[in-house]
């Protein structure tokens, strides 16, 4: 029995530190720290609420857009505003192309590279995946950085910059959009599209990626589609039995992502025991035995929630809180939101073999094949000359949420505004419910759980597989403590 | 060649925002342009294969002298909290505070570079009662001193060099560091907070497209609307220190473009404004800022002469999301 220390992760958003207990090369316990804490709660408490809009973005430079929809839903809510169609649109583009632009960054620069790590030299692929994939000097780089900065026009379009827009406002989008720009736009979108296809998707049309329905169908694919990035990814995690490490709680939430009306594009809902339930945020519960946080009596649901640092507390080993909803730890990500909403693969890879690295890296290529011809349309629905924005003023007292879906998953805002000022503030980020401590029963989050059991060598030097995992929730640090 | 410039890229309190829009960076991309100004990445959390391990052994090889820095970046500010232990960020794996990491290296790299507003300033993080205890590498706020002292000097002679912005253009930084590697960034190329002049010498303002809106005192009145921003959204383009309308973001954008104010993040203290940072305070109807170098008296004559000037057209489009009134055929207009 030994304990080893893991950390800096790098290639991940933030600072990350895991501590594994290691028996006979298997990872017997894990503890995960978020070793880094700013105060963002503290920081926007007594301000206007529409403040939120500028601070809460800048608690992170990789889902800016997702933090200024979650304020920007939870000001609507406390303003009883609903934006006209335009707004929604525009709004659900910016972050459509933030949460892509992360999933090709996640899958090219943060991800990949480790297969082109040392330990990986006796494999037949490591050769190939080195030269295409090894972190600053592989091919695919130069590809990806210029393909992913020319999609960002969209958002420079849309929303002025990336990261950090105030675009996204409770009513609507500050920037109307003009004829010709649509063009533009259906032109940046189109552009992304053919790299994908081209690069990613080994010349397929991304509907055709989209469709595809089996773990069977997948496997096919991947022997007709060698040559692409996600067929040498589908080859690799064949030959290391991806899909057998990192398997967590499989109790798996979203939000819903992409709101069309009345209803999600990717519906919200939670999954247990193999089954879709209906999401009830009310049943969400921060635990801070683990945490170096104040504690109350017990657990608290967000909106009644304080955070408060305590440096010396007995039994606590992370910033980071313990989100729970009724009791339980989740999983969320692209593989929640496509197993919720029903993708016909994801349900599959789920029912074969739960929540593994392989099939959260599935889940993420696959939004890819499965938004871009849906923002197609959202594009082409846009109408210049209609309005993007309407207005109200804010009340002096209010209790509201914004819950909406970041690239990584789940991400909620609670706000109580007394006196025209905000009160208390609350955020609940995705990697918060996939990176968090034990709970007051001592159970483990999920990444915490996803590490147990993983065969790491007698020493611990086989490390490279802890990244896999780690890596396959596509952590975001500096969200999951702000 | 000469040989190449050795960089080392450190976070600590900060979002990742300034390494995400470095990452932007278009002809040529953000590899092509380090390997043009011969710069090599030693390290940089999110885009090097080296990790835990690897990576603590390349700081202890720094610290022992058996590898050069030549260029240190932080992004983020440097978390003193609580109470002065640094605790707030210990830098993973290594049980010790970022902070003496930072202090340490700091003093070992010829030249020190802060990116973004946190890592100069404070910045965001910072922000209302300071929780982290947040300050800049060479200054707290607009004081000058902050974890290093306000005499400090790096071994290449210089003070930190502050590429201040919430997030910083990426431009501002390649340029930053295609000069320190020309051997053409001194004392003179820095302004009064050590920014570099390359884009402070630049308001905000210059570029602006809403240019005529501004002119006529033609104003907004709620977000999307047309007009200038600066007399009732909360507009500081017009004090802002940057080329932000002049070189574009993501293709062809700015924060005026995108429909919303200018928040002065290139400055030091932006992030805690004494009032809503979408509200312009005023004082008796007038706006509490001015223009940058312009006297009140003759900014308050212009604007009330400009206000009874307006064109129908402006005062109409000003407080519209579209052009309501297109402007009339030369020479025959009303």
């Amino acid at each position: 029995m030994s304990r080893r220390i893991y950390g800096p992760f790098n290639r991940v958003e933030g600072d990350l530190e895991v501590q594994v207990e290691i028996d006979q090369g298997i990872i017997t316990s894990a503890w995960v720290n978020s070793p880094l804490y700013r105060g963002f709660e503290q920081i926007l408490h007594g301000r206007d609420p529409r403040d939120a809009l500028v601070y809460t973005p800048r608690i992170c430079g990789i889902c800016s857009v997702s933090q200024s929809m979650a304020a920007a839903r939870a000001l609507a809510a406390a303003m009883g505003l609903e934006a006209p169609e335009n707004g929604r649109l525009a709004s659900n583009l910016v972050l459509a192309c933030e949460n892509l632009a992360d999933h090709l960054t996640h899958f090219y620069l943060f991800f990949m590279p480790d297969f082109a790590h040392r330990s990986y030299a006796g494999r037949p692929w490591h050769a190939a995946i080195s030269a295409r994939f090894r972190a600053q000097e592989g091919k695919a780089a130069g590809e990806v950085l210029p393909a992913r900065a020319a999609f960002m026009h969209l958002t420079g379009i849309l929303a002025g910059k990336w990261p950090h827009t105030l675009s996204i406002q409770p009513g609507g989008s500050s920037r109307p959009v003009e004829p010709r720009e649509k063009i533009r736009l259906l032109q940046i979108a189109g552009r992304f599209r053919h790299f994908l296809e081209r690069t990613l998707f080994g010349g397929d049309a991304l509907e055709d990626v989209a469709a595809i329905d089996t773990l069977q169908a997948l496997e096919t694919w991947a022997e007709n589609h060698a040559g692409s990035d996600f067929g040498r990814f589908l080859l690799v995690a064949r030959d290391l039995n991806l899909h057998r490490i990192g398997r967590a709680c499989d109790h798996f939430l979203s939000y819903g992502a992409y709101q069309e009306g009345e209803r999600h594009h990717f519906a919200p809902g939670i999954w247990m025991a193999g089954k879709r339930h209906p999401l009830e945020p009310g049943a969400i519960r921060e635990d801070v035995t683990h945490s170096w946080m104040q504690a109350r009596n017990g657990p608290s649901h967000p909106l009644e929630g304080i955070t408060l640092p305590v440096a010396d507390k007995p039994g606590a080993y992370s910033w980071c809180k313990a989100p729970r909803l009724d009791g339980h730890p989740m999983e969320t990500g692209a593989l929640a939101r496509q197993l919720i909403d029903g993708h016909p693969l994801i349900r599959g890879l789920v029912a074969e073999s739960g929540g593994n690295v392989r099939n959260r890296v599935v889940a993420r290529v696959l939004e890819l094949a499965l938004l871009v011809p849906v923002m197609e349309n959202w594009i082409r629905t846009l109408r210049p000359r209609e309005p993007f924005c309407v207005h109200a003023s804010l009340p002096d007292e209010a209790e509201s949420a914004g819950l909406v879906e970041a690239a990584r998953g789940a991400l909620g805002h609670w706000m109580r505004i007394r006196n025209g000022r905000i009160l208390n503030y609350q955020i609940v980020a995705p990697t918060t419910w996939n990176f968090s401590p034990r709970d007051a029963d001592g159970v483990p989050g999920p990444l915490e759980q996803a590490l147990r059991g993983l065969a790491v060598g007698n020493n611990g030097h086989d490390a490279i597989a802890i990244q896999h995992v780690v890596r396959s929730f596509d952590p975001c640090m500096v969200c999951t403590v702000h | 060649m000469a040989e190449p410039l050795t960089l080392l890229w450190l976070q600590s309190g900060g979002c990742g925002g300034c390494s995400l829009s470095l990452l932007n960076a278009e002809d040529p991309h953000l590899y092509d342009t380090l390997a043009l100004s011969n710069i090599e990445l030693l390290w940089h959390p999110s885009l090097s294969e080296a990790g835990a391990g690897d990576f603590i052994a390349l700081l202890e090889a720094i610290t022992g002298g058996r590898q050069r820095l030549d260029i240190l970046c932080l992004e983020g500010s440097v978390m003193r909290g609580p109470g002065g232990s640094g605790r707030f960020h210990m830098l993973a794996g290594t049980g010790r505070p970022m902070m003496e990491w930072i202090r340490e290296l700091a003093g070992l790299a010829r030249y020190t570079v802060a990116i973004g507003s946190c890592a100069a300033f404070g910045g965001i993080t910072a922000a209302g009662v300071n929780p982290g205890e947040a300050v800049g590498l060479q200054f707290d706020g607009a004081r000058r001193g902050g974890l290093l002292a306000e005499d400090w000097r790096s071994p290449g002679g210089m003070t930190v060099i502050n590429v201040a912005g919430c997030p910083v253009h990426p431009g501002w930084v390649t340029d930053t560091l295609g000069q320190l590697a020309l051997g053409e960034l001194d004392d003179q190329e820095l302004d009064e907070f050590n920014r570099p002049r390359s884009y402070t010498d630049h308001l905000v303002h210059h570029g602006c497209p809403r240019n005529e809106y501004y002119e006529y005192k033609a104003s907004a009145e709620k977000a999307g609307d047309q007009g200038c921003m600066m007399e009732n959204l909360g507009c500081l383009g017009t004090q802002a220190r940057a080329d932000c309308n002049i070189r574009s973001w993501n293709g062809g954008g700015s924060c005026i473009k995108g429909g919303y104010a200018c928040v002065n993040c290139t400055a030091p203290e932006f992030d805690t404004p004494a009032h809503a940072f979408l509200e312009t305070p005023k004082v008796a109807g007038i706006p509490v800022g001015l223009p940058c170098d312009m006297p009140k008296a003759w900014f308050v004559a212009l604007a009330s002469l400009a206000k009874a000037a307006t064109p129908e057209r402006l005062r109409r489009n000003a407080v519209s999301e579209h052009s309501e009134v297109p402007p009339s055929s030369g020479g025959k207009g009303t």
